[in-house]
């Protein structure tokens, strides 16, 4: 023990400036308090909710019955051969799981004040327990997925194309955690960003092609739509489970670069401020 | 020297004074930035103000300036200061959950952190797993926290509670499950801060117990407290901060000690410019200084000499003079009057101006706070009344010569008394 500590300090704690290193090690060796953060997460959530989990089916099958509505009655979109209600549940299941991510994981440090306030852990677990929770949510909706597939006829078999879907679950995510990072980090030291949320959650849902095709798009708009990291993931979606044509063109490729600078940037923005947390959250 | 464990060289932390607020909005970055160029923007992106080395008068505050020393494998080092001295600001750098200005602190081996009681508990869920999550966020592990499962419910006394929610345990089972928790920590380095002054008299004790324990373990702690008799009893070594820098440190009676004659910043009540008096004001109090050595303070030790001196002013002749000092614990109640004329002394005539001393030969009040009430008559109608003329911080002290401290929570006097077998 003594000629050990005599090699070097086990922590060194000094001003720090500029970019800081990611420190993978620390992180790993955190991963048990991201367990239970994701545990809390979801323990927390549904406590002296009478339905419990069940609201996790509801609100995505009440949200298809809305756009269902709208679309295939009030106004008419061709999503042909998918029924437009499949089509809608679908977009919904990847978007859903984005959209917790952005919205909880972009006020997580706030929320977590006390913590962070009280306690030293790489702050990075917040918003990724946030996000990383919400998958539970996202695997419960395969199985309304399952029925509305019975239901309209289509065969529950797997096809190859479903192999694709871990990947673009991870995508998601990964998309999900660079943009909490971002969001929290700034969150943390202006209030604002809570405020924006609301606004910006529906703003990108309808600049996204969950409840209509990208085929209905205009064709000299759809560059516009390479820049959405959640544009290419959501037509993957209908791809992998449905069968939808899925083009892996230019507009997926950005689409997909897109949501790699998005996280590698949020990470390095989300350390390089991680070192104010306490002092302004 | 030879075995430090931690060692903290020339640490200072800087706050920007809008730091402390609550939070800021974009709003007031952006008036900053249309004030004072572009330097607010930079630091939201920079992570931290690179302001210049010299502040500006208003906009910085040292919470911490210039602070060096080392512990020693095993020891225990207390720190002791008044509120806004800058110990919680040293924990928290230690604790590494802000970052020093300047300086350089290197710890060897693990460290827990203890700054509050209940750490990461959720109201919402049960005391069971309220104890995996609070052990989690303390840094123990899965597996740690089942094998000490068990003694932690047992320390904590609330069995048969464990799957009720938190939010339902009164505040007493709070902080003992809490505490338990963090009690059960097992780091090379623990950092303490006030934790020992929650919960009811026989708990602290128990927790105090334990501390005891941990320091026969050979851990090394270091702990941030009000309660000088925790300190004293606790510590190998102490240091005293005042505004962010040690002014005394060595053995921890000496620096107790210190502290209480030299506490600066602190001096005679002026009390001729309070407005909310009674009386007919024939004469008036215009300044109250309490002193238990040389020096004025605003703390004293039960069972220390403490004089109280109450200067006056007013118009002559000042016949049958009385004047008392009533003592208001923390929750309003009289607790004590110190009057002249009840201890049978009357002031025939006094001059116009002058001071009284009041004089307690060894304090009786228990640790605590109190508020003092000055009052005066002359032949039996009220001059002068000042509420609130001064708080008093009383404590831990040998009231009874006997090495032993009376503890707290357990009435609010002590007084001689004797003990025989008939």
């Amino acid at each position: 023990m003594r000629t050990e500590t005599r090699s070097a300090p086990t922590v060194v704690i000094q001003p720090s400036r500029g970019w800081a290193p990611i420190r993978l090690r620390e992180l790993w060796a955190y991963r048990e308090l991201l367990y239970f953060l994701v545990w809390r997460d979801l323990k927390v959530r549904y406590k002296q909710t009478v339905l419990g989990v069940v609201w996790v089916v509801i609100q995505p099958l009440f949200m298809m019955f809305v756009f269902t509505f709208l679309f295939t009655t009030v106004a008419r979109l061709d999503t042909d051969p998918v029924p437009y209600a499949l089509f809608v549940f679908v977009g919904l299941l990847a978007w859903n799981l984005f959209a917790k991510g952005l919205s909880e994981g972009s006020t997580s440090l706030a929320t977590n004040q006390q913590l962070i306030t009280r306690v030293y852990f790489p702050r990075l677990i917040l918003p990724s327990a946030v996000v990383i929770s919400g998958l539970l949510d996202f695997a419960i909706g395969f199985l309304p997925l399952a029925g509305i597939m019975i239901y309209y006829g289509y065969p529950l078999e797997l096809s190859p194309a479903f192999l694709v879907l871990p990947l673009l679950v991870a995508l998601i995510v990964v998309a999900a955690l660079g943009i909490a990072f971002w969001l929290s980090a700034i969150d943390a030291r202006y209030r604002d960003v809570r405020y924006t949320l609301t606004f910006l959650t529906s703003l990108w849902l309808f600049a996204t092609p969950v409840v209509y095709p990208l085929a209905s798009v205009p064709t000299n708009l759809r560059w516009l739509y390479s820049l959405n990291p959640m544009t290419a993931v959501v037509e993957g979606f209908r791809w992998s489970l449905l069968g939808s044509a899925w083009t892996l063109d230019l507009i997926t490729g950005i689409s997909l670069v897109a949501v790699v600078v998005l996280f590698i940037g949020g990470l390095f923005y989300f350390r390089r401020t991680e070192r104010i947390f306490a002092d302004v959250v | 020297m030879s075995d430090s464990v931690i060692r903290v060289e020339h640490l200072s932390k800087r706050y920007r004074l809008g730091q402390i607020d609550p939070y800021q909005t974009l709003r007031d970055a952006i008036a900053r930035v249309a004030v004072s160029s572009s330097r607010a923007v930079r630091s939201a992106f920079a992570g931290r103000s690179k302001a210049t080395r010299n502040p500006s008068p208003d906009g910085h505050i040292w919470a911490l300036k210039d602070v060096s020393f080392e512990v020693d494998r095993g020891e225990v080092l207390g720190v002791i200061g008044p509120n806004g001295a800058g110990k919680t600001t040293l924990l928290k750098i230690l604790s590494r959950i802000t970052e020093p200005t300047e300086g350089r602190a290197e710890i060897y081996g693990s460290v827990g952190s203890l700054l509050e009681v209940g750490t990461g508990f959720h109201y919402e869920l049960s005391g069971r797993e309220n104890v995996y999550l609070s052990g989690a966020v303390l840094g123990m592990s899965k597996r740690e926290i089942d094998e000490k499962f068990d003694d932690i419910v047992s320390f904590a006394e609330v069995g048969e509670f464990m799957d009720t929610p938190v939010k339902r345990y009164s505040d007493g089972m709070r902080v003992r499950l809490g505490f338990s928790v963090a009690a059960h920590l097992e780091p090379d380095v623990i950092i303490v801060d006030e934790v020992l002054a929650v919960g009811d008299a026989s708990f602290q004790r128990k927790c105090l117990g334990r501390m005891g324990e941990v320091r026969g373990e050979g851990r090394t702690v270091i702990f941030v407290s009000h309660d000088m008799a925790a300190v004293e009893n606790l510590c190998d070594r102490a240091f005293a901060l005042a505004r962010g820098e040690i002014f005394a440190s060595g053995n921890p009676s000496d620096v107790i000690s210190q502290y209480l004659e030299s506490y600066a910043g602190y001096s005679t009540v002026p009390l001729a410019s309070r407005t909310d008096r009674r009386g007919t004001g024939r004469f008036r109090f215009v300044g109250l200084r309490i002193s238990s050595g040389p020096n004025p303070t605003d703390t004293v030790r039960c069972g220390a000499p403490v004089d109280f001196e109450v200067s006056y002013e007013g118009k002559p002749p000042l016949r049958n003079v009385d004047v008392a000092i009533l003592f208001y614990n923390q929750f309003g109640t009289c607790v004590l009057l110190a009057g002249s004329a009840i201890i049978g002394k009357v002031f025939d005539e006094v001059p116009a101006k002058g001071t009284f001393v009041c004089r307690f030969a060894k304090f009786p009040l228990m640790p605590g706070t109190y508020h003092l009430l000055l009052g005066g008559d002359t032949n039996s109608v009220q001059a002068d009344e000042v509420k609130d003329a001064a708080t008093l911080q009383v404590v831990e002290g040998d009231y009874y010569g006997s090495g032993k401290l009376p503890p707290r929570g357990y009435g609010e006097f002590a007084t001689p008394h004797e003990w025989e077998l008939a």
